[in-house]
């Protein structure tokens, strides 16, 4: 796997998505566009599709047959992004973070708020050697005033920054969990003549919590649950110690730091990976959570797992993936998902 | 259908007096009973289920005569952060710890109540005549602190019983001052929701316990009431004196400002506020006359954080009112923004549609 991946015989529709579903503003709590945007892109193919009470979008595919299960997949639409606590007198938004947000990669952003309005996250002066906090960060709307200022407190915004296609590797601000959401995607076009009714789940608010994963699993109530999600790797420079790599293959996730796969699931996952020839890795996680969790726990319990994709940079504007992990992370998922399910 | 709300709510010495009884009542978490008696005193009358579960919560159901009655869960807890009795030291000194939030360096030198039957005593230290320079500079730690009920107080108290703050209401004007504001004023405000109920909903009102310990209590409610919109009413901080040590002087920090409404949350620690319920919120604020504040989007949580993530989820929001040194001895609130939330809360529920649920591709 030393070469880098020939670019030639790359899924150009499955590119457009990618960019699409990327460049999609949704910070946890304002999904509606990007749900908008999965909805059409699944409508001519799932059998039911509903949004529930918090926002997320269920759509279910296939009938349980003799040996069939009901499976829930989950993605997360939604990505971090800010809100405005305040607009001073000269028109600067002062901001808090919606989910995991690094200060050191705010300064010099630039956001798109859900009302249109774009602006630039500036900072003030810092002592020497110090690390800019969240407090210290503020954006400017190019407003002469707070009179004038477009936004005001509670406004949403997302960080902008287009896709980037480098061939082998692909680059946007939300990858995480967007990439998901496209290989879920995949799969329920790709999805024929599956045992399971499968519930796929474009959940919101998992990045402040899980929260919509938690009350879609309720609704759902699986035998069986998958998350898809990206997960860290340690192939880059005085990184952390991890041996996820970028271009590996899908990772099936272990453990991460609020989630213990069941290993009847891993064990699962691996055999389909083996039989299909798929490459795949091993992920444990020193830190982080996904919607596995949230399933796991719901009613008495359900037997889960997670899909993951490996994503260097994660929480960034430029969150980069591989697209043969991706294309492989499809073909996996399918493949999981159209035979019996025996979880030994 | 256009509903009206003729019974305007009105904050006078009636429900003065019934805040006032709930907020010298001691009902530190886990221990809610004196608020609880109150609470069902007040709501038996008015409500056609009354149930106390398994927790200890009071769930009230005003059923509307109305059709297609949305099924609308007002959350509002009953207990208060304070202390509970860890070990006992003799001759009336106790050890203690802090239940929910409170700053220790808010303790040194506070008259506290112990128990159900409110035996009076003190937080002492050593006193300004006997500290070095040197000892001042340094906020005594909770370990160094005791609570002390004198030789009177020892036999009538025992480990395990609660302490509060001994702050008795009372009113400076257009202002109030009492321990427990958070959350005995969303408690007054239930009440009198419960009060002047429209027919075109299920009000379930939900008087919580162990709020302020990780909202246990709303968590049980909310799965046993099952309902369509949840809200929690409660008081949050106002940080809104001048920032003295900033060179600028503006304070961007101030969670919520007195005197300027009802706090309308969209995002806390807990919760991301439903947007459409935040819109009929402040559509109705701004249709009404009423002044209303977005509470500054900060950590902190209210039931809401509970509620929405129950069963198959519930749309939620918090609606506070703004109370300055809250979890201390002594808050501070205006009675103007208590009413003003009154009115917010009320107006919004004989207008509400259960139609704003409809989902909205925007």
């Amino acid at each position: 796997m030393t070469k880098t991946p020939s670019t030639k015989a790359r899924d150009e529709a499955l590119l457009a998505l990618i960019k699409k579903l990327v460049e999609t503003p949704g910070p946890s709590g304002q999904e509606s566009l990007i749900r908008a945007a999965v909805a059409e892109e699944i409508k001519d193919y799932a059998d039911e599709i509903r949004t529930d009470a918090l926002g997320n979008l269920i759509a279910r595919v296939g009938t349980k047959k003799p040996g069939g299960l009901r499976v829930m997949v989950s993605a997360h639409i939604d990505e971090i992004g800010l809100m405005v606590t305040h607009v001073d007198a000269n028109g600067f938004a002062r901001f808090i973070a919606i989910g995991g947000v690094s200060p050191l990669t705010c300064i010099g952003g630039r956001v798109l708020f859900m009302n249109g309005t774009r602006g630039v996250i500036g900072c003030e002066r810092l002592e020497p050697n110090t690390a800019p906090t969240l407090e210290k960060l503020f954006i400017d709307t190019g407003a002469l005033s707070s009179d004038d200022c477009p936004v005001r407190v509670g406004d949403v915004c997302g960080f902008e920054r287009p896709f980037l296609d480098l061939g082998a590797h692909l680059v946007a601000k939300s990858m995480d969990d967007r990439i998901s959401a496209a290989v879920a995607i995949q799969a329920i076009r790709a999805l024929k003549d599956s045992p399971h009714e499968v519930f796929f789940v474009f959940s919101v608010q998992e990045e402040v919590g899980l929260r919509g994963a938690t009350t879609a699993a309720y609704g759902v109530n699986p035998d069986v649950g998958l998350a898809v999600d990206v997960t860290r790797t340690g192939d880059t420079p005085r990184t952390i110690k991890m041996e996820v790599a970028l271009d590996k293959g899908p990772a099936i996730k272990v453990r991460d730091s609020s989630f213990i796969a069941d290993p009847r699931v891993v064990n699962w996952m691996v055999a389909a990976a083996k039989a299909s020839k798929i490459p795949y890795q091993l992920e444990v996680l020193e830190a982080g959570g996904t919607d596995g969790r949230a399933i796991q726990l719901a009613h008495a319990g359900v037997p889960a797992g997670c899909l993951s994709i490996p994503c260097r940079y994660i929480h960034s504007p430029s969150e980069m993936v591989s697209y043969a992990d991706v294309e492989n992370a499809v073909k996996l998922l399918v493949r999981l998902l159209s035979e019996e399910i025996k979880l030994g | 259908m256009k509903m009206t709300n003729n019974a305007r709510p009105r904050i006078g010495k009636k429900q003065i007096a019934l805040l006032a009884e709930l907020c010298n009542a001691l009902a530190v978490s886990g221990d809610e009973q004196e608020v609880r008696e109150i609470v069902l005193r007040e709501v038996k009358p008015l409500c056609q289920q009354v149930e106390v579960d398994a927790m200890g919560n009071v769930l009230a159901t005003r059923i509307g005569s109305g059709q297609n009655k949305a099924r609308v869960m007002i959350a509002a807890h009953m207990d208060e952060v304070g202390f509970m009795l860890t070990q006992n030291d003799g001759d009336g000194l106790y050890g203690f710890s802090i239940v929910g939030g409170i700053d220790e360096r808010q303790l040194v030198g506070k008259a506290v109540i112990v128990g159900r039957e409110h035996i009076p005593g003190v937080i002492g230290a050593k006193a300004i005549h006997l500290t070095t320079p040197e000892e001042r500079k340094t906020a005594l730690k909770l370990e160094q602190l005791r609570i002390d009920l004198g030789p009177d107080g020892s036999g009538k108290v025992r480990v395990g019983d609660r302490a509060g703050f001994a702050t008795q209401l009372t009113e400076i004007g257009p202002s109030i001052r009492a321990k427990a504001l958070d959350n005995r004023l969303g408690v007054a405000n239930l009440i009198e929701l419960l009060r002047g109920a429209p027919e075109n909903i299920d009000l379930l009102a939900a008087f919580t316990v162990q709020e302020e310990v990780g909202l246990r209590g709303a968590r049980v409610a909310a799965y046993h009431l099952a309902p369509q919109i949840g809200i929690a009413v409660d008081s949050t901080p106002a940080n809104d004196l001048p920032a003295y040590d900033d060179d600028d002087g503006e304070n961007t920090r101030y969670n919520t400002r007195l005197d300027c409404g009802p706090a309308i949350y969209l995002m806390d620690g807990a919760t991301i506020a439903d947007r459409r319920l935040a819109e009929w919120l402040m559509k109705t604020a701004e249709e009404e006359g009423i002044p209303y504040q977005i509470r500054q989007p900060n950590p902190g949580g209210t039931d809401a954080g509970a509620i929405h993530k129950t069963r198959s989820g519930v749309p939620s929001i918090s609606v506070s009112v703004p109370q300055r040194y809250c979890h201390t001895a002594a808050g501070l609130i205006r009675k103007a923004d208590w009413e003003n939330t009154l009115r917010l809360l009320s107006a919004a529920l004989w207008r509400l549609d259960s139609k704003i649920l409809t989902p909205s591709e925007a």
